[in-house]
């Protein structure tokens, strides 16, 4: 009973921001000791947030004009001595609401619950997917693009090399990568080389060379990095060939037989002190001419059997970083 | 119940029986567990279903085996491209009966996706994806395509020339894919070039999110298969409107486990006497 209010209806009732409220200043707290930085902040966040919440909510009466309600009255009873009416007979002492009729205070529960929900579940969903997405397509480690290759004197003009070293000495076995290069003499008297990537423009199974290669001559070159540089000669007299699907090429990379829709990806490379230094990968089209006086098509770098021209290369307007 | 049938029970039997039931009867008044599940296990059936149609059963089975196997090799299996490969190679070779655990794993992967297959095509075969079934036939193929994928993420676990290069290989028909494929493939290597990232997000996803998924559409799966009833062969008699019909009506298609007004009146038709 409460006589005192009399016909004042009984807004605003009880209310969960002062909760959310003291969440946020105990966030704060928490997040001073932990991490001023982060949790401290998002816990002030909180706090005004729902600071703000809870005074609006507060001083809606005074800001609205409330709706005037009829006192509830009812008939004392007929008789002190009549007996007790059990509880489970008689009307009930709060109406059922009528369908679809609903009372402000569970509205308001529900929402909450939904929006707290809501809250809660996106502020942990945003670090997780950041976390698995971020590092796959954050900047690339571009430790891999400058492996060097040794004395560029390992290469005779003319002849084929095949050449295995690691992208990444600290990872190992795992980045192990092999190119076959030629050097084709001066050009213009700078050295010209023609670097092949062996991986299949198909779906990237490693293409082999369509001849001898002579496992005899293996040589190691050791320029001080733990690369693990292997040169071994080779003549892929009949260019290069995929096991895993039959792809097909000639000594230049460009696509003869079988699936792949390009030819093979070429590296970049430098000379620095006479050492062969290799660059980025980027994908060919194709190549007309051969050796030194070679045109090549060059493109970006896309994945295996990916398109880069032609009308399907609409299929492949953009690339993750490399 | 059958025990309920014998004329003379001794007293003896009687102890056994109360102190067998007492247990059940303190869980069944709690939780009403022990109800939910004769719910589920005892459930009326048509009458002329067949072997066929414990094809699902088999394929929720082998899945329980791979759980359990993947479980334990879990124990063993070190996610690095330096150790992986040896530690294959331990179970194998070392750990008691691993390479019998291993070989369920392995052989059970290929069981599992072949009974997939057979189910899906006794569901088609029969017509059991047709009204009011077709949910469950969307979340069938659902199951059969993460089924796939945590076959393929499997594959990479030995870190052998093998798996790698199927990997490899698969990773990039999935960077094939128009306008999304390079990123799909990216997502999938973890970076631009397969590492020692690859190894552990495919065994995150092989071991923690896809059987993950599984588990939660097998629920679904089974919880439509429960409310909607198993439907009859095609060639049923009962269900083209034989003399049965009526009890097809009331047995086949009927509501779901959480009424307990269907579970009522299907325990007064003799669903449980007991």
């Amino acid at each position: 009973m409460e006589p005192e209010h009399g016909q004042r209806p009984h807004t605003p009732g009880p209310t969960l921001y002062p909760i959310g409220f003291a969440a946020g200043i105990a966030c704060v707290l928490v997040g001073l000791i932990v991490s001023p930085t982060v949790i401290a902040p998002i816990g002030g966040a909180i706090a005004v947030v729902f600071a703000f919440l809870w005074a609006r909510d507060a001083t809606a009466e005074y800001r609205g004009v409330p709706e005037p309600v009829e006192p509830e009255r009812r008939e004392a009873p007929a008789a002190a001595t009549a007996p007790a009416v059990p509880a489970r007979e008689g009307e009930t002492a709060v109406p059922e609401p009528a369908p679809g009729e609903r009372f402000p205070r569970s509205k308001f529960l529900e929402g909450a619950t939904l929006g707290l929900g809501g809250v809660i579940g996106g502020v942990v969903t945003v670090p997780v997917l950041g976390m698995a997405l971020g590092p796959a397509f954050g900047k690339q480690d571009k430790r891999y693009h400058h492996v060097d290759l040794g004395p560029l004197d390992n290469f005779p003009e003319g002849e084929w090399r095949l050449a295995t070293f690691f992208l990444d000495p600290n990872q190992g076995e795992v980045t192990r990568r092999t190119a076959y290069i030629r050097n084709n003499g001066a050009l213009d008297g700078e050295p010209s080389l023609t670097i092949i990537s062996n991986r299949c423009a198909h779906l990237g199974c490693p293409v082999q060379p369509n001849g001898p290669v002579f496992d005899a001559s293996t040589k190691n070159v050791n320029t001080g990095g733990g690369e693990q540089i292997k040169l071994i000669k080779m003549l892929p007299a009949g260019g290069f060939g995929c096991p895993c699907h039959g792809g097909q090429y000639d000594p230049e990379g460009n696509r003869t037989a079988g699936p792949p829709v390009r030819s093979l990806d070429r590296y970049e490379y430098s000379i620095v002190n006479g050492h062969l230094i290799l660059g980025k990968t980027y994908s060919v089209a194709h190549v007309d001419g051969t050796g030194k006086d070679a045109v090549i098509h060059k493109y970006r770098l896309a994945g295996p059997g990916q398109h880069i021209d032609g009308w399907e290369q609409i299929f492949y307007p953009l690339q993750p970083p490399h | 119940m059958a025990v309920a049938a014998r004329p003379r029970k001794s007293a003896r039997r009687q102890k056994l029986e109360a102190a067998i039931m007492y247990p059940l009867d303190w869980l069944e008044e709690r939780s009403g567990l022990v109800g939910g599940i004769r719910y589920f296990l005892f459930r009326k059936v048509p009458g002329d279903t067949n072997w066929l149609h414990t094809l699902g059963s088999a394929t929720l089975t082998a899945f329980l085996v791979q759980l359990v196997t993947g479980v334990i090799l879990a124990m063993y299996y070190k996610p690095e491209p330096k150790t992986a490969y040896a530690s294959i190679q331990h179970i194998t070779n070392d750990v008691t009966l691993g390479w019998l655990v291993r070989g369920m794993h392995k052989w059970g992967a290929s069981v599992f996706i072949i009974l997939m297959f057979f189910h899906m095509a006794r569901v088609f075969l029969f017509g059991a994806y047709k009204y009011p079934r077709e949910l469950n036939w969307i979340v069938g193929v659902m199951l059969l395509a993460i089924g796939m994928l945590e076959g393929f993420t499997g594959y990479l676990l030995p870190w052998d020339q093998t798996s790698y290069w199927a990997t490899v290989v698969g990773i990039n028909l999935n960077g094939t894919a128009p306008i999304l494929g390079p990123f799909l493939a990216q997502f999938l290597r973890g970076g631009a070039e397969i590492g020692p990232d690859t190894l552990a997000r495919f065994y995150s996803m092989h071991m923690l999110l896809i059987p993950g998924a599984i588990i939660g559409l097998i629920g679904l799966h089974l919880y439509l298969v429960v409310r909607l009833g198993v439907s009859s062969p095609p060639w049923s008699r009962e269900a083209a409107g034989s003399e049965w019909v009526e009890e097809q009506v009331t047995t086949n298609g009927r509501s779901g486990l959480t009424r307990p007004v269907a579970r009522n009146s299907w325990r007064r038709n003799g669903g449980d006497t007991a």
